[in-house]
């Protein structure tokens, strides 16, 4: 595979680094190299990774290697953190006018997922409380309205259209006026992709500017571009004064270099990603997450990074004491589920992982269910149960699965290796091992 | 406008932009140096053709400018031609459409102009003189088949489709029987835009090829993976990921009146094999093309 023989290569170049005290000119040079193909194989754009393995290496050199790293490693380091600086900072949102209906311009190229989007930003924040309404102005493409119909009906939220005989910029207005009439507080106008060279085009989405003064005009790039992210998302930008990105289609494989193209040739937020067809499928965006995907190097350091975060220090001491004195129980067990959750999702962390195989992970969806049902049968036990699953009997057993949607067999087998775990833990700790160390190697029942 | 004007029309911006900075380059070195394969290998991968493709296209050019005695920067890009059309091959690819019926599944990630790809494939085809049967197989997607139906009246063929949410195979079924009784010479399957990463979707891609090749076992099938030239390095993910689970027969590409270069399609002929058989060059109906390697090349440098 194209992606592991990089990261491959990055390691290899890191191993050649190993056990000075301080990163060399030519430490620098040597990884550089490889980060630039790194990064040009994500498909971020060249000037855009010229000037920033420019910036690094004037960054990396003379840096001090920190005691647990070896000089690659802190020079990947230092390559995952400007990653992230240049992306900006987390959980950029979208904002609302002070007189309401806040209004948001939906803009992109054809097949970038502009009525998706629509629909999938208008049900998040209809569940924050907005009350939404969508406006059909692709009056071009066959069908781009009853689309957006469709996705309305499955939304239950309503869509203004005009058919597509009447201009785009006269349907924006006319929406804008129903949604003052009708007391809608957010008005989303979904318009036709277009080139970012075609003249007529880009002037006919000036014009809807400048007749309904949107809040936000947000550009929908494809996560999958190539190096033409930059003259896209440049036009659209000059021509219209974009506020924010949405990237979409992330839940493929692509390493998504265009977020950074995007980014750095705008300067805009990126403010959601797109990660499935369903429509709930977007989520804020995170800078950190998306450098380990760019680099596509499973980055170690950041998985211990997130570790550590999501491992509270103090819990990870108590857990310790009670695995040594044998006093795990099913409420200790949640408890690191979630904190595993809160890594981010079980694919994601698993990328993280140099070397891990896409094939392999694409089985993991499955376990995430089969998390999620783990997690539902303890919430389904009362506190003593969780603390004693010795007193779970017959008739426990099968108002636990009734509670969490399982069947009796479930709930056995969980038990089960619940009990398991527990003897693995007891082996682990006799031979004398570290308990914060010994945690990654438990063997979980999902 | 014959063919190979509006071709070049297509590719205006592809052209313009690379040759431009090839001959600015050329014209500010003279010199044959490393610091212009530096630049050209800069140049192939703005492209999109990729790293390793476009190293491996440079150390050619290398070999051949030391075995070649070249001295003369203006002669490099002769050699960077001849060297991209060995790899996209010099044989125009045709469809081969020789049984009756015959099958044409289209299918892609989404967005990248799949339904409009038919549209034109199957005006084309019209023009051929051929009887042609589109299968409504997007049942997934809001409103595809709406979208479908237009583009089979503008192209005036006729169309087999269910309700939106219906089993895509179903729809194939529907359409091979419809075919046979008929007499139809092509059956066009429009697919639902897919990520190849989804492996639930690939498996009900498989299943649509199983039908297929269950009801006409002897046909010809051509499967045309849909390819929008803006993509990036995905793209050769998504060729390895469709021709594992269905046997694509070759490229459409679309989106090539933008500025993007569509360069990743070097790329994946040189990994793979698979040729492009058709690109998209507009939003009419008769933006498609018949891909021709010697003009494509040729238009990019001429």
């Amino acid at each position: 595979m194209l992606f592991e023989g990089l990261s491959g290569k990055l390691q290899e170049a890191m191993k050649k680094l190993r056990g000075k005290g301080r990163v060399t000119e030519k430490d620098v040079k040597e990884m550089m190299r490889e980060i630039k193909l790194a990064l040009l194989e994500a498909d971020v754009n060249f000037k855009v990774v010229k000037d920033f393995i420019g910036k690094v290496s004037e960054r990396a050199v003379g840096q001090e290697v920190l005691e647990s790293l070896t000089p690659g490693q802190q020079v990947i380091k230092i390559v995952h953190e400007e990653l992230i600086n240049l992306m900006g900072s987390a959980n950029s949102k979208v904002t609302f006018s002070s007189k309401p209906p806040t209004i948001y311009m939906m803009v992109g190229l054809q097949g970038s997922g502009k009525t998706t989007t629509s629909g999938k930003l208008a049900n998040l924040l209809r569940k924050q409380g907005k009350k939404p309404l969508l406006v059909a102005c692709d009056v071009y493409r066959p069908a781009a309205i009853k689309q957006l119909q469709v996705v309305g009906s499955q939304l239950g939220i309503e869509v203004f259209s005009m058919g597509d005989k009447t201009n785009p910029v006269d349907i924006a207005k006319a929406a804008v006026e129903y949604a003052k009439s009708r007391q809608y507080d957010l008005v989303i106008i979904d318009t036709a992709g277009r080139l970012h060279i075609n003249e007529e085009l880009m002037e006919e989405l000036q014009n809807i500017k400048e007749a309904v003064r949107p809040q936000e005009i947000l550009l929908v790039v494809d996560s999958m571009t190539g190096q033409d992210a930059v003259n896209v998302a440049e036009s659209f930008n000059e021509k219209l004064g974009v506020d924010g990105i949405i990237l979409t289609k992330l839940d493929g494989d692509t390493r998504g270099g265009a977020a950074l193209s995007v980014k750095a040739v705008t300067g805009k937020p990126i403010k959601f990603i797109g990660m499935g067809e369903k429509l709930n499928d977007i989520e804020p965006f995170f800078p950190d997450r998306m450098a380990s995907r760019i680099l596509g190097m499973g980055d170690v350091l950041s998985l211990i990074e997130k570790a550590q975060e999501a491992f509270d220090e103090k819990k990870a001491l108590e857990l310790e004491k009670k695995m040594r004195t044998q006093q795990f129980t099913l409420e200790d067990f949640l408890e690191q589920m979630q904190q595993i959750k809160k890594m981010g999702p079980l694919n994601q962390l698993l990328a993280m992982i140099p070397g891990f195989n896409a094939n392999v992970m694409k089985d993991i969806e499955l376990d995430e269910k089969k998390m999620a049902r783990v997690e539902a049968i303890i919430k389904s036990m009362t506190k003593e149960e969780r603390n004693n699953p010795s007193i779970i009997n017959g008739s426990r057993r099968k108002r636990i699965a009734a509670g969490s949607g399982t069947t009796v067999q479930e709930v056995n087998k969980l038990l089960k290796e619940f009990e398991e775990m527990k003897k693995m833990m007891k082996m682990m700790t006799e031979m004398g091992k570290r308990g914060k160390k010994g945690l990654k190697k438990f063997r979980m029942p999902f | 406008m014959n063919f190979f004007s509006k071709l070049k029309n297509g590719l205006k911006k592809t052209r313009d932009n690379i040759t431009k900075r090839i001959d600015n380059l050329l014209m500010s070195f003279g010199k044959i140096d490393e610091e212009l394969f530096e630049e050209l290998e800069e140049i192939l991968i703005t492209s999109d053709i990729g790293v390793d493709t476009s190293l491996k296209i440079i150390e050619e050019i290398k070999t051949r400018v030391k075995k070649e005695k070249i001295t003369d920067a203006i002669q490099v890009k002769n050699i960077l031609k001849e060297e991209l059309l060995n790899i996209v091959g010099k044989e125009q690819p045709m469809l081969r459409l020789g049984t009756k019926p015959s099958v044409i599944v289209v299918l892609g990630v989404n967005g990248v102009g799949k339904t409009t790809s038919i549209g034109k494939i199957c005006n084309l085809l019209k023009q051929q003189g051929k009887r042609v049967l589109v299968a409504a197989a997007d049942t997934f997607r809001a409103a595809a088949i709406d979208q479908l139906e237009i583009w089979t009246k503008r192209a005036g063929v006729e169309i087999i489709k269910h309700t939106e949410g219906s089993d895509p195979s179903a729809v194939v079924y529907d359409a091979i029987a419809a075919a046979k009784a008929r007499d139809f010479d092509v059956i066009v399957c429009d697919t639902a835009g897919r990520l190849h990463t989804k492996k639930n979707l690939m498996e009900e891609l498989k299943k649509i090829f199983r039908i297929i090749k269950r009801e006409l076992p002897d046909a010809d099938i051509e499967t045309l993976l849909v390819l929008d030239a803006t993509t990036g390095q995905n793209a050769v993910s998504q060729a390895k990921s469709f021709t594992e689970a269905s046997g694509v027969t070759g490229l459409v590409l679309t989106k090539l009146d933008g500025t993007a270069k569509g360069g990743v399609v070097v790329s994946i002929k040189s990994e793979l094999g698979l040729p492009v058989k058709f690109m998209g060059v507009g939003e009419q109906i008769d933006d498609l093309q018949p891909f021709n390697p010697v003009e494509f090349v040729d238009a990019l440098f001429a």
